[in-house]
């Protein structure tokens, strides 16, 4: 197998882009990704997206973005696993070129989630849980959260303010990021008064919906160098890439307050890598909700089971902390374009070992890993990367 | 959900009917075809007391479309005392009032209505269960 390199990124800031189709917002990722990376031919673009079905009536989008792109006579497909669509994707396009099946690989995570109502985007949405077990009885995404987080509360006696660090430490990071979607930190305050969305997550403690869209071409790490010339900002190596799954309804899991996915992907990862979860040096993990942060950071092995919190509350996870997190917004800062945020985190990752992150730059950072999960937990996506 | 998967499902939303596991004999619902605890054919049908108690709960504010007459409403996971958790809304009781570990049973309620002229889904929610005095 050969190891696999990025040689270029691009990505559109997170919004609400009712002006632009999803053609257009994956157009802007992709040409940004591929005029960095000098690239004029590829051999195949992977799509990792969630809803277009569902909310844009656009299946096949692959194959649509690619034509609207320019792309013609290369392989396409979508990839599409709820809200891991984005990693999934790119973990395509890893396997493409590892495996020598294809030597350029573009990967484009893509969402728009505000041409529709947000009834119908939330029933959308919900369609990442068992439509006849779980979405019959209404509830949604941030309600599966919620009694994820309730039951924490009461096993771990972690108080209703114990999230408020990760909402603060993601929003006071995405502050500097020009594509984050909101760019202004929060205070304590307004985390305590923000109105309740589905009981104990407020609005606060819960990612935006949003549209986004972000891309990274792939080559063999030993092809790297024919790329990176002149002004080319540098290669990022993909020293990790593992996947795993977890039953798809939360009812059916044997802990419902531990992230199975969570931690077999990333003990795939270290193991791959021969990285420690000590040698890392920022983690974007998957924070659509506060708990979700607690809940990963004990899953990778930063916090024993039920206190993943107290890193928030001693700020372990800031930016001179034991292990940053969020590091340019996260997906409460930068936003939540579902099918996309795994192609965001690569792209982040990428930024920060490249030292592009102006003011949220971690030091010295060599090696970072980045994880995406779909679902309530189903489906978690762990790649650690680094220079 | 489409008029055939309410009527595939049926015996699941009216009467919470489930499986006995022949080989590891753990209880198992909703019906699957392969054993979750021993990966061995599962069956047969076995239909749960409907009793249980509440692992957790959520008002929820921001519901799908269909669910927005009800809205707010609480939903919950409910441990049957077979075993297996199923995610339902409560029933009978405001969210005020609700804890985890208090026990439940299940009745056959109203779910949602497709749409003005659209069909019914009825289908299990759980209310709190008192035990009758001796």
């Amino acid at each position: 197998m050969r190891t696999v390199s990025i040689i270029g990124i691009g990505q559109m800031p997170v919004g609400e882009h009712w002006d632009l189709s999803v053609r257009h917002i994956a157009h802007h990722a992709i040409s940004a990704a591929l005029t960095e990376a000098g690239a004029e031919q590829v051999d195949a673009l992977f799509v990792g997206n969630m809803l277009s079905g569902s909310l844009l009536s656009q299946e096949h989008l692959a194959t649509l973005v690619a034509d609207f792109c320019g792309l013609r006579n290369i392989e396409t497909a979508k990839i599409e696993s709820a809200c891991a669509s984005g990693a999934s994707a790119f973990r395509v396009g890893c396997m493409a070129v590892a495996s020598g099946m294809h030597d350029v690989v573009i990967v484009c995570g893509v969402e728009k989630m505000t041409d529709t109502t947000g009834g119908s985007t939330t029933a959308g949405l919900a369609t990442a849980s068992d439509a006849e077990y779980e979405a019959a009885h209404g509830v949604t995404f941030v309600g599966l959260n919620a009694l994820i987080m309730r039951r924490y509360m009461h096993e771990f006696n972690a108080p209703l303010d114990a999230f408020a660090g990760f909402s603060i430490n993601a929003h006071r990071n995405g502050a500097h990021n020009d594509n984050a979607m909101f760019q202004k930190p929060i205070s304590l305050d307004t985390y305590l008064q923000a109105p309740m969305i589905a009981t104990p997550i407020n609005i606060m403690d819960s990612s935006p919906v949003c549209d986004g869209a972000a891309a990274a071409v792939l080559v063999a790490s030993e092809r790297a160098s024919q790329y990176v010339t002149g002004h080319h900002p540098g290669a990022v190596q993909i020293l990790a890439s593992a996947s795993a799954n977890d039953t798809l309804a939360l009812h059916d899991r044997k802990d419902p307050l531990f992230l199975e996915a969570a931690y077999l992907s990333s003990q795939k990862a270290y193991l791959q890598s021969g990285i420690t979860a000590e040698e890392i040096d920022f983690f974007e993990l998957h924070d659509a909700f506060t708990i979700m942060s607690a809940l990963s950071l004990e899953a990778t092995g930063y916090a024993r089971r039920g206190e993943g919190w107290h890193l928030a509350a001693d700020d372990a996870i800031g930016a001179g902390g034991r292990i940053p997190i969020s590091t340019l917004g996260g997906l409460k800062s930068r936003g939540h374009p579902v099918g996309a945020t795994g192609v965001y985190q690569i792209v982040e990752a990428t930024q920060q070992l490249r030292g592009e992150a102006g003011k949220s730059q971690i030091q010295n950072a060599t090696i970072g890993m980045t994880q995406n999960i779909g679902g309530s937990g189903a489906t978690i996506v762990t790649h650690i990367l680094g220079i | 959900m489409s008029i055939a998967s309410l009527w595939r499902t049926r015996q699941q939303r009216y009467s919470l009917q489930g499986e006995i596991c022949p080989d590891c004999h753990q209880a198992i619902f909703p019906p699957r075809d392969v054993c979750p605890y021993c990966s061995e054919a599962a069956g047969p049908p076995h239909t749960m007391s409907g009793r249980g108690e509440v692992y957790s709960f959520t008002k929820m504010f921001n519901v799908p479309d269909g669910f927005k007459a009800q809205r707010p409403y609480t939903v919950a996971l409910v441990r049957l005392e077979e075993g297996p958790m199923v995610t339902a809304q409560l029933t009978d009781i405001a969210e005020d009032d609700v804890h985890i570990g208090m026990p439940v049973e299940m009745v056959t309620r109203k779910l949602r209505e497709e749409g003005d002229s659209g069909e019914i889904v009825y289908g299990y929610k759980f209310r709190p269960f008192f035990a009758a005095a001796d």
